[in-house]
């Protein structure tokens, strides 16, 4: 079992967002989190990430394990793309970059400066990073954002890949990837929007 | 006996300080009322000093709340990091603008003292300069808890500029003696007491001096008070917002 | 980590004014000083310690908060986070990188400033030794202060008012140390002082700054 959460509570500031899930993803699994705008998908991505620390429950999986993608790229302007790349495998150890730069076409940009791509551009370029990243669990924030039709169908080729080579995947999106073997997870019935238990001021009234 | 650390529960702080803050309050009244008529007007004058040595009984106290207001920030800020006990985090932040007025009546004091003894409102002496030091140093950490959103961020943030800013405190103490050796006279209390203060002089002091000290704490459980139902009245909007 | 440090640096000669612009400002201030307090070249002589290191501390403090914010801002710092790297190291090596791109430039081109203000001759090498020695510090504390505000929209004002205390024994020792140099006492108390500052600093300080980007971060 690459991931598993038993019993998760989540909070972000002083709010906790969810409470109750459980989980688990297989290698070669993926995981669709389904939930409408501000359910707490973020929240509950960057806590398996280990960013926020959850306020019950437990994470069962190497700390080493997970790749985090959040909505923000991460990707220095001044810099060009195979520079961007190399940063990042020389931060989890260098590994060779070119599957990444395959997997999402990014040959025909390799010296263009992320400043001067397009936002879908710059996407495929922080989707690449986690090829580059070489861990298993990939927790994604909503991935296709920016992305066209053709660059969609390329992401969910690398996420099928990466599935078949024993890897698994948390994804947080809204459209059909069209993933062999996903799993879809509605987080509504975990919502539980209130004040965070551990907060020793919220008194109970009445 | 009960735990020490049940008071770090706000509602058993805030009934425990409830009953302790009028004695607190009354205490302090007490001391600095006897204190400073006994000091101000049944104290013959200094035979160097004249008359203007009677600032002594506001300017001494002061100073020594001051520099303990900060150790007791200090301190607060320790439990907040190993137990992450809520009130002692609101009874650092509390202890700020209380121990940085301290400080500035310690200085004003000082310059009023200063014009007619050494002829200058003000001088670079290391033991006034640090003084000036320690208020930025208040004012930074206030600034700081102003700055943070979430509470209990604020409350982690200034934990560590408060131990970090311990130390360099203690180092610019030392780095201001080296500086300048100072015009300032030694230390007032001591315990070798008898070299440098009379007894007429000194028992209205520590009177003074036991007043500024519970004044200190009559005034930050009396805002501690005050930041814990700040919290509970924003955990109430919260709720009520989420609900 | 020294792929963190080799970024940090491409990143501060693309972007410009990583290097010239404290340059500049150090520049400025120094010549700026003689139409404030006049020219006779007595009086700067005399005012030259304190003046160099006043100039040279400012001039780090510019480029304070720059150290985490745009990491912050485009989401580096997340993923960094989320990496093999300890916040410890980053803090460490931004420290480094701010030093190497601010620090170094101005221990460089003081002795040319030293001259302007007229600074007498045995007093150029400690000068030097003491920016050397010092200028680590003023990065080490930076970036501390740079990790507390990181969260703070438009925290360069609160930064220099949480960093400029911090400053207060390194800059006494430092300015001390060049002072007494240029009139031939001893300086190596003061210098090994600051040597000292900058040792502490450093073994601390990153380990400071990681807890508050960790706190930030959450």
């Amino acid at each position: 079992m690459n991931l598993r959460v038993t019993d998760l509570a989540c909070a972000r500031g002083p709010a906790q967002i969810l409470a109750g899930v459980s989980f688990a993803v297989a290698p070669g699994q993926a995981l669709i989190l389904r939930g409408p705008n501000g359910a707490g998908k973020t929240t509950l991505l960057r806590t398996l990430a280990g960013l926020t620390p959850p306020l019950a429950g437990t994470i069962e999986a190497d700390p080493d394990a997970i790749a985090y993608a959040a909505h923000a790229d991460g990707l220095k302007s001044q810099l060009t793309v195979m520079e961007n790349l190399l940063f990042w495998a020389g931060v989890f150890g260098t590994r060779d970059p070119a599957p990444a730069i395959a997997a999402f076409h990014l040959t025909p940009l390799l010296d263009r400066r992320a400043g001067e791509m397009s936002a879908g551009q710059k996407r495929r370029l922080s989707l690449a990073r986690l090829l580059v990243t070489g861990r298993p669990v990939w927790c994604l924030d909503e991935p296709t954002v920016s992305l066209d039709a053709e660059n969609v169908a390329r992401f969910a080729a690398a996420v099928t890949t990466h599935l078949a080579a024993g890897g698994s995947a948390v994804i947080a999106t809204h459209i059909d990837l069209g993933l062999p073997d996903a799993t879809t997870l509605d987080i509504t019935p975990f919502v539980a929007k209130r004040i965070r238990t551990d907060d020793p001021f919220a008194e109970r009234m009445g | 006996m009960a735990s020490f650390w049940e008071y770090a529960n706000p509602r058993k702080f805030m009934a425990t300080s409830a009953f302790l803050l009028p004695w607190t309050a009354g205490i302090a009244g007490l001391c600095l009322v006897t204190g400073l008529v006994w000091g101000f007007f049944f104290t013959p004058d200094d035979f160097r000093q004249g008359s203007t040595v009677k600032i002594i009984y506001v300017h001494v106290p002061s100073a020594i709340m001051a520099v303990n207001a900060w150790l007791m920030m200090l301190v607060a800020s320790l439990i907040w990091v190993i137990r992450r006990h809520h009130v002692s985090a609101l009874a650092a932040k509390a202890a700020a603008p209380v121990g940085m007025v301290f400080t500035v009546i310690a200085l004003a004091t000082g310059a009023l003292w200063g014009q007619p003894m050494w002829g200058t409102w003000w001088e670079w002496d290391p033991r006034l300069t640090s003084f000036l030091i320690l208020f930025l140093f208040y004012l930074g950490y206030m600034a700081l808890w102003e700055a943070i959103d979430n509470p209990d961020s604020a409350a982690d943030l200034t934990a560590v500029l408060c131990l970090v800013g311990s130390v360099f405190a203690i180092i610019s103490r030392y780095a201001l003696v080296f500086w300048n050796q100072g015009l300032h006279q030694g230390a007032t209390l001591s315990l070798d007491r008898e070299q440098n203060i009379a007894n007429v002089f000194w028992y209205p002091l520590v009177i003074t001096l036991a007043g500024f000290g519970f004044l200190f704490l009559a005034l930050v459980l009396y805002r501690t008070q005050t930041e814990i139902r700040a919290r509970r009245l924003k955990a109430l909007i919260a709720q009520e917002r989420m609900a | 980590m020294i792929g963190l440090l080799k970024r940090d640096l491409t990143l501060a000669i693309r972007a410009g004014g990583g290097f010239g612009l404290s340059l500049a400002f150090f520049l400025i201030f120094t010549t700026l000083v003689p139409f404030g307090v006049g020219p006779q070249t007595a009086i700067l002589s005399d005012i030259a310690p304190g003046i160099l290191w006043l100039g040279a501390l400012l001039a780090c403090l510019l480029s304070l908060d720059r150290i985490f914010q745009l990491d912050w801002e485009d989401g580096t710092l997340d993923l960094i986070a989320t990496s093999p790297v300890p916040l410890e190291g980053l803090a460490a090596m931004k420290a480094l990188a701010h030093w190497i791109t601010t620090g170094l430039p101005l221990v460089l081109v003081s002795p040319v400033l030293g001259l302007l203000l007229n600074l007498p001759g045995p007093g150029y090498l400690w000068l030097m030794a003491s920016l050397v020695l010092g200028t680590p510090a003023l990065s080490a504390i930076g970036a501390f202060g740079a990790a507390l505000t990181v969260g703070v929209k438009r925290g360069g004002l609160l930064l220099s008012l949480l960093v400029l205390p911090l400053y207060v024994p390194t800059l006494i020792f430092g300015a001390l140390t060049v002072a007494r140099g240029a009139t031939g006492q001893d300086a190596l108390t003061p210098l090994i002082l600051v040597g000292g500052i900058t040792l502490g600093s450093l073994a601390i300080l990153p380990f400071a700054a990681a807890s508050a980007l960790r706190v930030n971060l959450r």
